[in-house]
């Protein structure tokens, strides 16, 4: 039955990072060729754990599976494309250089380079100097890194970011393309709400934990709300009066008991 | 390794480098000024020239390159570009020997420039081959490479990476005998510069200096410098690391 595996499968899965706990136990999964939208407040784990699924994560425990094998491993390193928050190319060469470059450490064919230029709408300034780019266009040409090599999952940290209202349509048109064509899998994160009804699947996430994990639609009528931004409003409530329930009940029960 | 992976990373440092044409004119231009001028301090004994001038010929390349090498890693870090790189299938290796290949080029070319300077126009009076002197001037590039690549792992800040060289080689400079021949030297002083690569560098210049052909003090000069450089080129790739906090 379950022969296709998740994307991504995560199962207890926690970061400390200096005493601290980023990530708290989290269990969720993450389909194959769909769009899958981590939304949550800055601050709230999604780079960590973006970080952590493709293993650039240090102290990580639990289960952490990637395309069928555990997060950071070898194999995975051309099969997973990563975009950081912060655009990260080589401000001192130019967009094709850079693409060049890092098409060559993927061993990506070299149409590829052409072909991602256009992806995200640079090819006019293919051979401008990175660092002569706006911010928008520098994050651009670091997804178009992501994209050579045609990864089977990209995971994008943050990518529309300071863009304008077309291009943010456009790229968005992009991924839902790479899903529906190539059946790439795609996790987006963002803490733009409204971004979230484009995709497949959500992901909301709270202080280092997952809210809730369902389709749009379906988080929309569970809480009654007409955005996903009401629906994750309704849910952060929930959790607080939950939360508080919970601390109420720790604080009945003799400390001996928790031990 | 993979070599495709290694010389791509060194095509891509050298056109970092053409991208930016006043470093690369600085780090070539520099020392040759600066022989030049200690040629004319020396101009009343052109026998010291001779000592110092061959020692700076060794001591140049290994403060360039390792100015140019933990400014540039230290940028990789910070930029992101490491952690990219890293999450890419591009092995440790690769990384440092594309750098190593694309500075060491560097080096090639600054120390013809110096060594030919020095020979054809200082008139420096070199006993051995000037192609022994070329030789020991990129072991002491590798040197320089290998001590930026480590250093750079503990500087937060550019600001940090350059406070590095007066701290790491100018005790280095102090001592490897340019200042005051170190057999004179009060003899803990000695034994510290018996530690240090750098009295190695400097030492076999001086060794080409007054010998014909190549001795065996020469060889071990050599052979620590290298020595030097893998040890701390092992230590640098240690501090690579695929997975951060």
């Amino acid at each position: 039955m379950n022969k296709v595996p998740e994307a991504v499968r995560a199962h207890a899965l926690t970061v400390v990072r200096g005493g601290r706990t980023v990530l708290d136990n989290l269990d969720f999964a993450v389909p194959p060729g769909r769009i899958t939208g981590l939304l949550g407040p800055s601050g709230c784990g999604k780079s960590t754990l973006m970080r952590a699924i493709v293993g650039t994560q240090a102290h990580v425990t639990g289960a952490l599976d990637v395309l069928g094998l555990p997060a950071g491993h070898r194999t995975l390193r051309s099969r997973v494309g990563y975009v950081t928050q912060a655009p990260s190319v080589y401000e001192d060469l130019t967009v094709r250089q850079n693409l060049d470059y890092f098409a060559a450490v993927l061993g990506a064919p070299r149409a590829d380079i052409t072909r991602a230029i256009a992806d995200v709408d640079l090819t006019s300034h293919a051979d401008a100097l990175a660092g002569n780019l706006s911010g928008g266009q520098l994050g651009r040409v670091s997804l178009a890194v992501a994209l050579l090599g045609e990864p089977e999952l990209l995971v994008l940290d943050e990518p529309t970011v300071g863009l304008d209202p077309v291009l943010r349509r456009d790229l968005w048109a992009l991924f839902h393309r790479l899903a529906a064509d190539r059946g790439t899998t795609l996790l987006i994160s963002s803490h733009v709400m409204d971004e979230a009804e484009r995709c497949h699947r959500l992901l909301l996430m709270r202080e280092g934990r997952i809210l809730a994990d369902d389709t749009p639609a379906a988080l929309r009528d569970r809480t009654g709300s007409e955005t996903v931004e009401a629906a994750f409003l309704h849910l952060v409530d929930e959790a607080n009066s939950g939360q508080n329930k919970t601390a109420a009940a720790t604080a009945a029960t003799p400390a001996g008991e928790s031990r | 390794m993979n070599p495709s992976r290694t010389l791509a990373t060194a095509r891509r440092v050298l056109l970092q480098l053409r991208h930016d044409p006043r470093t690369v004119a600085l780090m070539l231009v520099v020392p040759c000024v600066l022989l030049a001028l200690l040629n004319w301090v020396y101009d009343s004994t052109p026998g010291t020239f001779d000592s110092v001038g061959a020692s700076l010929l060794g001591i140049f390349p290994l403060i360039t390159m390792f100015l140019v090498t933990s400014i540039a890693t230290l940028r990789e870090r910070t930029s992101g570009t490491l952690e990219r790189l890293l999450s890419m299938p591009l092995g440790k290796g690769d990384l440092l020997a594309g750098y190593a290949l694309a500075f060491g080029a560097v080096a090639v070319v600054q120390a013809c420039l110096a060594t030919g300077l020095a020979v054809l126009a200082l008139g420096l009076d070199v006993t051995g081959s000037a192609w022994l002197l070329l030789l020991v001037a990129l072991a002491d590039a590798f040197l320089g490479i290998a001590l930026g690549l480590f250093v750079s792992a503990f500087a937060a800040s550019e600001f940090q990476a350059v406070q590095f060289m007066p701290a790491v080689l100018l005790p280095q400079i102090l001592l490897c005998g340019l200042l005051m021949p170190r057999d004179r030297m009060q003899p803990v002083l000695e034994a510290v510069s018996n530690v240090l690569p750098m009295s190695y560098a400097v030492d076999g210049m001086k060794e080409v200096l007054t010998h014909t052909g190549v001795t065996g003090t020469f060889v071990r000069d050599l052979a620590v410098v290298a020595a030097c450089a893998v040890l701390a080129l092992a230590l640098g790739a240690a501090t690579l690391r695929r997975r951060t906090a």
